[in-house]
């Protein structure tokens, strides 16, 4: 069974890019537009890991970052943000909050398929073991 | 038997004079003192009437009528100065311890002796008339009063006034009296609070006599003011007395009497004695000098109509209009007034011989023989002696010489001559001092030598004029002397100097006196260079109320002296008593112990001068004090380093006092700027956090497409065999993805140029319907794209011309056009577009169909990048910039741009352009 990926962006053209990379990939992809939308997705698709824009209308990436860490079901979910702010503060906020990695916009697509791979090889390996 | 009562009752009146001064004395020497009030002082002032007014004010209305009020004229309008005339006199002479008019003369000329010396002799000189004048009414009102009822009689021999027997005794008897109360001890404290008191006393007892006489010849002889006018009025050569007219008024003559009056007011040395020297408090000036003119007004009050009673009552009788006074009641048979009449006129006359002796014989010992003793060497302050003795005997000298010159000016001049004549000879003597006076108080510029020039000219000139022409009617100067004047030189005659014919002979010798003598000091003033003591004593006269303490005096002086030679100097004019404690007192306040110092510094030198100025004058002090201290000169470099310095200093403090000023109101400005800066700091701070945002906001904005950008690119690049359908897709997605970006460029330039104000405007007449159609054209096809329906609805009646710049409106209309298509609901979308004229204003709407903007983001959608909507529905599309943008081109042209909007029944976007006013 492929990897579930969540994509959690708003602007239109970058979801369509995340999921033509995660498809290529050969990982099942979901999509959310918002923060509402994101929450939902994460409690019915349950993926294995989620791409998380923090700029969204609505509950912003934090904050679903931070609910799914308080909550013990998600622990294993591997959470990459991805954000147009690249500053030093938000990098480390959205590491504390328990991001496994941080990526900024605009990203090199294999870094970014690089990351993926390498989270959701470790989330299987704890699987596995 | 008469005679002898009123012998007794003079010499009873002058013991209570005695009695009062003892007292005054007595009073002072406690503390408590009789005269420091304003209501003394006014009343001491009241010295400035004398026999004169007493019965001569009478004669002269007689004569001329009104014209012996000038003389009253002249110190009331000089009252109304002296607030600051004489306040500025008195402290003068506080602060330097002047003793006499002579010694301010010379204090302000650099103590200079000569001058001194000078003004002593003009002084003693011009008031000789004035005593004679006393002399002659004194003994002229004994001889009528002596031979009553006599004299009375219509059978009486014709009345000669005062026989030449009476006058001498008159004359002894005044100069023992004056001997015996003016210069009883040698008077060393600042004030003769005795004398004073005993002056204000005689004030109240001519003036009281003299209502009595008034009160008794108008209610008593006559009933009332009324008939004697009345009765005047009937009889023409009587009318004219009390007439106004230019017949019976000689203009000229007015102007000149009250001039000369002004002036005699300040300078007469009893009037200097009494409201300068005898001043105890500055203030008092400000109440004299509205209580003595009232003091003249009243005294004045019954001239007119004795005169007048008299002229009508002694019609066919021998009567001198200048004893009308005396002579009604006792024509009335009324004695014992008669007497007090008498002891009225007597006490006018001896205040004013006390007074002008006391000061005379002062100026005589102190500013004339003591420096002339000193010089000669007779007098040797170094050796021991009692010169205070030697100081009063001199006084007593002067006392009595003064008074038999008055008794020899008196036999002299013509007896017939009326009070008033003989008087104002010696106001215009006087009236000297004027110029070198005035001027030393005003005139930093005035000069020993102008001074010195001045006054000799100017007494030459009053000497030649007055006295000299005034011995002709005693043979003195033949009549062709004034006729044709000397050795029949016409423009010398005496009355009409120059050919001058106009004035009579006091205004003609007072015009020219006082043109002389102020033409001379101004010039040898400005000619000649004033020793370095002479500029010290300048700036403390002229700049007085600049000095406000001692310590501020200028201590032009280096020399030695021992403090054992100041003090025994001291103790011979000062006693060894007063010595004593006024050493104490400079020790303690210096904080010194003169007994264990040998050396005098300068300051106690001057401090010892000005004791000793207060005894002898400021001139005889400085050849007294020179006498006992090896005086080193000065030479000019020192001495003008010594001024420069205390004036640099001076200067120093007052640029001190206005930087501290200065700095006062600088540190107020700081504090208004601080506080701007704050403000401008704040909003700067503001400002910079707003650019940080934009600058972070626009990153951002940037980071998007370009990511999309970046992402295809890598995916069209790592998959070449990518199927054709989604490499265009892909392709077209980068394409569209750098037109947002290429705009949004655009966009955040062209903000940023609005906002600086560095945009290009081409700035026409723009027709905005035609525009309208056009930008609504342009959009529809995008709305046709979307199936929003767009309508226009333009009000056709009215021209709707603006100015402004085409492109940048269409860009308004066009940016809102897109944002309501934008907005609206896509397939049944409405948009419409309206536009009317209103009130000067051309006002367009667009309306859309859609959600609606909540009243929250209705606040910030003029804001940069942010943009509203539905917030479901993901992003819209856009820069977020366009509506900050048409805000700011609206208001460019004095318009603006606003929403209305309820959420759920779309919004309508307006602005408004103001229409040309011709319109």
């Amino acid at each position: 069974m492929p990897a579930k990926v969540l994509i959690v962006d708003d602007e239109a053209n970058i979801v369509i890019s995340l999921e033509f990379l995660m498809e290529q990939a050969g990982y099942a992809v979901a999509i959310a537009r918002n923060g509402d939308e994101a929450i939902e997705k994460i409690e019915s698709f349950r993926p294995d890991l989620v791409l998380l824009d923090v700029m969204l209308p609505g509950v912003n990436g934090f904050d679903i970052l931070q609910r799914v860490r308080q909550q013990p079901e998600h622990r294993g979910m591997a959470i990459i943000m991805l954000t147009a702010k690249g500053r030093e503060v938000e990098v480390t906020k959205g590491l504390a909050l328990g991001a496994d990695a941080y990526i900024t916009k605009p990203f090199s697509t294999r870094d970014l398929l690089a990351e993926v791979r390498r989270h959701l090889n470790a989330n299987h390996e704890t699987f596995t073991d | 038997m008469f005679g002898g009562v009123m012998i007794a009752v003079a010499l009873l009146y002058l013991g209570v004079l005695f009695a009062i001064a003892y007292y005054g004395d007595w009073r002072a020497e406690r503390g408590r003192s009789l005269i420091n009030n304003p209501y003394v002082y006014a009343l001491s002032m009241g010295v400035y009437c004398t026999a004169w007014t007493y019965y001569g004010s009478v004669g002269r209305a007689a004569s001329s009528g009104l014209g012996f009020l000038p003389i009253y004229i002249g110190p009331t309008l000089i009252a109304i100065l002296w607030w600051f005339v004489l306040r500025k006199m008195v402290r003068i002479s506080r602060v330097n311890r002047i003793t006499t008019i002579a010694d301010f003369m010379a204090s302000r000329y650099g103590k200079s002796t000569s001058l001194g010396g000078l003004v002593t002799v003009i002084a003693v000189v011009g008031i000789i008339p004035y005593i004679s004048l006393q002399l002659n009414a004194v003994s002229a009102s004994f001889t009528l009063l002596w031979n009553y009822p006599q004299s009375m009689s219509a059978a009486a021999e014709p009345f000669a006034p005062g026989s030449l027997d009476t006058a001498l005794w008159v004359t002894f008897g005044m100069a023992a009296f004056a001997i015996l109360f003016g210069a009883r001890h040698l008077d060393v404290t600042e004030h003769h609070e005795g004398l004073v008191a005993a002056i204000a006393f005689e004030s109240i007892v001519k003036l009281a006599a003299f209502l009595a006489v008034g009160f008794f010849v108008t209610f008593a002889l006559f009933n009332g003011p009324a008939e004697i006018f009345g009765l005047a009025a009937a009889d023409p050569t009587l009318a004219q007395l009390f007439t106004f007219n230019a017949e019976t008024i000689n203009a000229s003559e007015w102007g000149w009497l009250t001039f000369l009056s002004m002036l005699a007011i300040l300078f007469l040395p009893r009037q200097f004695q009494m409201a300068v020297l005898e001043n105890m408090d500055e203030t008092h000036i400000r109440k004299a000098s509205w209580l003595f003119p009232l003091y003249l007004l009243v005294i004045n009050l019954f001239v007119l109509p004795i005169a007048l009673a008299g002229l009508m009552i002694f019609r066919d009788r021998p009567m001198d209009a200048d004893l009308f006074v005396l002579g009604l009641p006792m024509a009335a048979g009324s004695e014992t007034l008669a007497l007090f009449v008498f002891i009225g006129g007597l006490s006018a006359a001896t205040s004013m011989v006390i007074v002008d002796t006391v000061a005379l014989s002062t100026m005589v010992s102190n500013d004339l023989m003591t420096p002339l003793l000193l010089k000669l060497r007779i007098l040797r302050p170094s050796e021991r002696g009692d010169y205070g003795s030697v100081l009063l005997a001199i006084r007593r000298i002067a006392i009595a010489v003064i008074m038999m010159l008055g008794y020899f000016y008196y036999l002299l001049t013509d007896t017939s001559a009326s009070l008033v004549s003989i008087g104002l000879i010696s106001f215009a003597a006087v009236a000297q001092f004027a110029p070198s006076f005035l001027g030393g108080v005003y005139w930093k510029g005035g000069t020993r030598l102008g001074a010195l020039t001045g006054l000799i000219a100017g007494f030459l000139v009053w000497g030649y004029t007055l006295p000299l022409a005034a011995t002709h009617s005693i043979g003195g100067v033949p009549d062709d002397f004034l006729m044709n004047g000397p050795w029949g030189i016409g423009w010398l005659r005496p009355h009409n100097l120059f050919g001058l014919t106009d004035l009579d002979p006091v205004a003609h010798s007072l015009f020219w006196s006082l043109l002389v003598n102020a033409g001379a000091y101004v010039v040898v003033s400005l000619a000649s260079r004033p020793s370095v003591l002479e500029q010290g004593q300048a700036s403390r006269f002229v700049d007085v109320f600049d000095y406000s303490a001692d310590s501020d005096v200028v201590f032009l002086w280096r020399g030695t002296a021992t403090v054992e030679s100041l003090r025994s100097l001291l103790e011979r004019f000062l006693g060894a008593a007063r010595t004593e404690r006024e050493l104490n007192d400079y020790g303690h306040r210096h904080g010194i112990d003169l007994r264990k110092t040998l050396q005098a510094t300068p300051e106690l030198v001057q401090h010892a001068e000005r004791l000793l100025s207060g005894v002898m004058g400021a001139a005889s002090a400085r050849v007294a004090i020179a006498s006992v201290v090896q005086e080193e000169r000065l030479s000019m470099d020192e001495v003008l380093r010594l001024l420069d310095e205390t004036s640099q200093v001076r200067a120093y403090s007052r640029q001190l006092e206005q930087r501290t000023q200065q700095l006062e109101q600088k540190s107020r400005e700081l504090e208004a700027a601080t506080g701007e800066l704050r403000a401008a700091n704040e909003r700067l701070q503001e400002l910079d956090r707003l650019k940080d945002d934009f600058i972070s906001t626009v990153t951002h904005e940037l980071r998007t497409p370009l990511t999309s950008i970046r992402a295809f690119a890598e995916i069209l690049h790592d998959n070449p065999d990518l199927a054709a359908d989604r490499r265009i897709h892909f392709l077209g997605i980068v394409l569209k993805e750098s037109e947002r970006l290429t705009r949004l460029i655009n966009q955040v330039l062209d903000l940023a140029k609005l906002e600086a104000g560095a945009a290009e405007w081409n700035t026409i007449e723009v027709d905005m319907r035609a525009l309208i159609g056009e930008a609504v054209k342009a959009s529809s096809g995008m709305a046709d794209e979307k199936g929003v329906q767009l309508t226009v609805e333009v009000d056709d009646a009215q021209p709707m011309t603006v100015w402004a710049d085409r492109d940048r409106v269409m860009q308004v209309m066009l940016n809102l056009l897109s944002n309501a298509v934008k907005f609206s609901p896509a397939k049944r979308g409405e948009v419409h577009v309206s536009a009317e004229c209103n009130d000067g204003w051309l006002v367009v709407h667009v309306a859309d169909n859609g959600e609606g903007i909540s009243a929250e983001d209705q606040k910030i959608i003029f804001d940069k990048f942010r943009q509203g909507g539905d917030r479901r529905l993901g992003k819209p599309q856009g820069t977020g910039l366009g509506l900050p943008i048409s805000a700011q081109i609206v208001a460019h042209f004095g318009g603006r741009l606003w929403v209305e909007s309820e959420p759920g029944r779309g919004a309508t976007f307006s602005f408004m352009l103001p229409l040309p006013a011709d319109r």
